[in-house]
């Protein structure tokens, strides 16, 4: 048959929809066929797995060699109570780490602090010096672990406390591995954890780049996060142009900053969503891959094809679990977790069912882990590399969003840049008409929630849930005041003052920090002390 | 004829995850209601000032930090303090089923769950607020007997 | 709704013991028109507060910059009010209304009242509203009340024309909407600002707005100050708040205050008068039925409005007499 001729027959077929679009209103059509890819040229485009421009994949054998990473995300209470959670996680297969803080610690703040009322080791482990972050690692030796820290403002304190952990198991800095995730733009664009301006913000990043440079040359130092971005309400795009566009910001700071790229550029890392649809969501990390390399090496002179790669960490989407029918989050869990595999993930987080709730239960917690271990073992989609390399919808999907990234990266360039754009409230206001424009479609059905707009049901089923008991806070409390006694306050105070010189004189802050840390001074007294120099962050107001 | 429907829409604690606060905002705006987004990482206190001076019928929370249980009496608490029982506090978030039920008991009105479409909000909202209420004794008197009896079922 | 009433006709007294729940019900009942009554009975207590107006384009930092004067005038024992309006929705008629986001702190204080204020688009109604929501401040002890608008049409401009001291606030970015606003925004500043001077290009705006000005005419004794303001980091707010106080006592010696306060209060009335007589008109004067009618023969020419009009106002003088 003819393609015309297939065209004209399909025209008179009735459709069940008005109009097919991916989740994030990309239209998507009835077929694709060569003629959709006829532009791509194979080794320019494509290329091999662990070949420029990495479309396939970002090592060689892929997952052949080495599975990915199963890192599930998780923390509450104190950090006895996420330690023996780690263990538990640990003795059921999980070969990666990941720290959730509580929501004091993301903001540097202490768990006495007024503002941490209600919150001590809710949403997260509760932090508040050294000593917490020796409880939280007890038995657990960091050589042979990789450990990623969600931690943003106060990213360089927590990894100096990780050092000095890894001090006092006798290992030295420059054998550890982990992740901070340290990505501020997206603070300032979604997640709005955020303490000081962008200028501060973006020096002690640099200093972090500088410092594990030289100290700690295995960390990755910045995990350039879409997740966030997406769970905000952005859509697959915008995730996308977002991030990577965040990503080049960094890499511009670090060159001006005096680092080379080569140096710097190896250890950063991303970390995306793994949303609803399916293929588009492949799609996503494919073009991620080639526009990183691409830019990299063209745009920002990057000889060490490590500098290239662009490695990440998947999250399946909160956002999309439902507390209607939890049960139906397994799945949805699953679909999403695919397509973050066959996207070529370096690791994973899946999701699980009670998370509209609360914390997940250790029970849920494991069939999330089982989710993945399912993939691969049993499924056979890690067999092969990128198998859906080639596929004509795919393929076609992966140029649309590359081009729609490139679209976006002008935009912001004639804003002046990211954080031009940021302090005009571009991203947030992009991202929440997103958000809004989705909520509508849904209400309108036209786009389904299963449980939530179709085939919803009158009862909630009763599932149990992880409580965090009220007894945390005080406890963390008592503790902490122990320790302000305990310690030698005198070297402390000594300690947060030349950290404060080094702010005022634009010196590296890093080792300040780490002197700091292992006198035991707390998130809280180093994070004010650099609020009293760098001042603090008031959001533009955007609708 | 009625005023304008005003509505307090905030984000108490230190949890910065603002999508559900400012889609429900954006919705209540279409709806035509007027929207006092108060921004994030918001006090009680400063909620409860900013719900009184505003003369807002409706106080909207929005709490994904597993906060709820101090944030939601707190606001109360403030509430009563300034007797402003009259405005009815409602919220959404990530809430377990149980703690919405207690916090329902001690007078938070409404509590939307994750999912809940918008219109439905706007829905409850138009129809709690159509005979704005005195913050008279009588009703405060009928108030108290319809939680007395809720009690005791 | 009746509440308003049933609160508040019988606390004014609680009003002007500047009691902010009273307050605040007697704004939503003004807003929302039914406040005549109330304004008649605490029109005795105002006209002792001074009354300014900041104005200027979207995102110039209007609120921010509001929000550190706010904080001098609260510093020197003053009592404020705040007022910031923003625009209603012209098609839902909702609003969403953030300007507290930067005021939020301020707001817990005992010596302020901020309000958030909705357009609601009617025609030259917002301008009224706001009038008599300042009054109510007015009356409930505030020395000073704040009104912030978005300086973009003529809604706006009939609004700073009720304070006493308007300032502009413009920033380096909207050096090129100078022009289109010139003859609006320009002709009423009494103080100019450039805030966030410290991007670039704000001494070149204030340069040029020092040239705009001299073309303007002057007036008498007051010699029009532009001053540079980043209220983010509170830097030039010092400045700006004595300028604020030299222009009251500029008003003040010159006997400029007193006649601008009646020639407003004149204005005032014909206003009120043309609102009463509209209503009237609207309600009582033509019929339902008979609207239709002239509806129907005007458009098919066989009245003319001219004189249906004429007719109609001669019929509305006799009557009153």
């Amino acid at each position: 048959m003819k393609k015309e001729e297939w065209n004209e027959k399909v025209k008179s077929c009735e459709e069940r929809q008005v109009e097919f679009t991916t989740v994030s209103g990309l239209p998507v059509r009835v077929l694709y066929t060569p003629d959709d890819i006829a532009d791509i040229e194979y080794d320019r485009d494509l290329g091999y797995p662990g070949a420029f421009p990495y479309v396939r994949g970002v090592y060689t054998n892929m997952y052949r060699g080495r599975l990915w990473t199963m890192r599930q995300f998780s923390g509450f209470g104190t950090a006895r109570d996420t330690n023996r959670r780690y263990k538990y996680l640990l003795k059921h297969g999980q070969t990666g780490l990941s720290v959730a803080f509580d929501f004091p610690t993301l903001y540097g703040r202490d768990s006495d602090d007024s503002f941490s009322r209600g919150e001590v080791g809710k949403c997260g482990v509760a932090i508040d010096s050294l000593r917490d972050m020796e409880i939280l690692f007890r038995g657990i030796p960091l050589d042979r672990i990789s450990t990623s820290m969600t931690i943003n403002p106060p990213a360089a304190m927590l990894l100096a406390m990780y050092i000095a952990v890894g001090e006092k198991q006798g290992l030295p800095p420059r054998i550890l591995t982990g992740t901070i995730q340290n990505d501020m733009l997206k603070e300032y664009q979604a997640q709005k954890t955020w303490i000081y301006p962008p200028g501060p913000s973006m020096k002690i990043i640099s200093d972090i780049l500088a410092y594990c440079c030289e100290h700690v040359p295995k960390w990755n130092t910045i995990s350039i996060s879409g997740y966030h971005i997406r769970e905000a309400g952005s859509t697959a795009l915008q995730e996308l142009a977002f991030t990577l566009k965040n990503g080049f910001t960094y890499v511009e700071h670090g060159i001006k900053a005096g680092l080379s790229v080569d140096k710097f550029a190896p250890r950063l890392s991303f970390f995306f969503n793994a949303h609803l649809d399916f293929f588009e969501e492949i799609a996503k990390y494919r073009a991620a891959r080639r526009i990183w390399a691409r830019m990299m090496r063209e745009k920002y002179n990057a000889e060490d094809p490590r500098s290239y790669l662009m490695r990440f960490h998947t999250q399946t989407a909160g956002c999309t679990l439902t507390a209607q029918q939890p049960e139906n989050n397994i799945i949805r869990t699953a679909y999403q977790a695919l397509s973050a595999v066959l996207g070529g993930t370096q690791s994973l987080h899946t999701n699980s069912m009670d998370e509209t709730y609360a914390l997940p239960t250790e029970k849920s917690a494991k069939i999330a882990l089982r989710t993945q271990q399912l993939l691969a073992y049993e499924s056979g989609v890690a067999n092969t590399i990128d198998p859906l390399g080639g596929s004509y919808y795919v393929e076609s999907l992966t140029n649309e969003l590359e081009k729609g990234a490139y679209e976006y990266f002008t935009k912001i360039d004639k804003m002046g840049g990211v954080i031009p754009a940021i302090e005009k409230g571009f991203f947030q206001k992009e991202i929440s008409r997103s958000a809004y424009s989705y909520q509508k479609a849904l209400e309108r059905k036209q786009k389904y929630h299963v449980g939530v707009n179709v085939f919803e049901e009158e009862e909630r089923p009763e599932i149990e849930i992880l409580k965090i008991s009220r007894q945390v806070e005080k406890v963390q409390i008592q503790e902490l005041r122990k320790l302000r006694k305990q310690r030698n306050n005198k070297r402390v105070r000594e300690k947060l003052r030349m950290l404060r010189k080094a702010a005022e004189d634009g010196e590296s802050l890093m080792p300040r920090i780490l002197d700091c840390v292992r006198e035991y001074a707390t998130i809280g007294e180093m994070c004010n002390t650099l609020k009293e120099e760098y001042g603090i962050y008031h959001e533009p107001i955007i609708f | 004829m009625r005023g304008k429907i005003r509505v307090l829409v905030g984000k108490p604690g230190l949890d910065g995850h603002d999508r559900g606060a400012k889609v429900v905002a954006a919705a209540l705006r279409d709806a035509g209601m007027e929207v006092i987004y108060t921004g994030l990482h918001q006090t009680c206190e400063s909620i409860v000032e900013a719900a009184v001076q505003e003369d807002v019928q409706v106080i909207g929370l929005s709490v994904l930090s597993g906060a709820h249980m101090t944030i939601f009496p707190k606001v109360l608490k403030l509430l009563k303090a300034k007797k402003a029982t009259d405005i009815l506090v409602i919220g959404g978030g990530i809430i377990p089923i149980d703690d919405m039920k207690k916090l329902q008991r001690i007078g938070v009105r409404m509590l939307f769950g994750p999912g809940t479409p918008t219109s439905e909000i706007v829905d409850w909202i138009r129809s709690n607020t159509s005979e704005p209420k005195k913050p008279s004794r009588r009703a405060k008197r009928s108030v108290k007997k319809r939680v007395t009896k809720k009690r005791k079922k | 709704m009746e509440r308003f009433r049933a609160v508040c006709m019988n606390d004014i007294k609680s009003l002007l013991k500047g009691d902010k729940r009273v307050i605040a019900r007697i704004v939503s009942a003004v807003e929302d028109g039914k406040g005549e009554d109330l304004l008649e009975s605490i029109f005795p207590h105002t006209g002792r507060s001074f009354h300014i107006g900041i104005t200027g384009p979207p995102g110039a930092g209007k609120s921010t910059l509001v929000t550190s004067i706010a904080k001098r005038l609260l510093g020197c024992d003053k009592k404020v009010g705040i007022i910031a309006v923003d625009p209603s929705s012209p098609f839902s008629g909702g609003a969403l209304l953030g300007d507290r986001i930067r005021m939020t702190d301020l707001a817990l204080k005992d010596n302020i009242f901020i309000r958030s204020m909705a357009s609601r688009g009617s025609m030259g109604g917002l301008a009224q509203a706001t009038k008599d929501v300042a009054l109510v401040l007015d009356a409930a002890g505030m020395d000073y009340v704040l009104i912030e608008t978005i300086g973009v049409g003529q809604v706006e401009l009939d609004i700073a024309q009720v304070c006493d001291t308007t300032i502009v606030v413009l920033v380096p970015e909207s050096g090129d909407s100078i022009q289109a606003m010139k003859a609006g925004l320009l002709e009423i500043a009494d103080i100019m600002v450039v805030n966030k001077g410290d991007r670039e290009g704000s001494e070149r705006l204030v340069s040029e707005l020092k040239f705009a000005f001299e073309m303007r005419e002057k007036e008498a004794g007051w010699d029009l100050p532009i001053l540079k303001t980043t209220a983010i980091k509170d830097e030039g707010i010092e400045e700006l708040v004595l300028a604020l106080e030299s222009h009251e006592k500029h008003l003040t010696k010159t006997g400029k205050l007193e006649q601008e306060r009646k020639k407003k209060l004149l204005l005032r009335m014909h206003e009120l008068i043309e609102r009463r007589i509209r209503v009237h008109l609207q309600k009582k004067v033509i019929p339902e039925n008979e609207i239709k009618q002239l509806m129907e023969s005007m458009y098919k020419r066989q009245l003319n409005p001219y004189r249906v009009a004429k007719k109609i106002a001669r019929r509305i003088i006799r009557g009153s007499r």
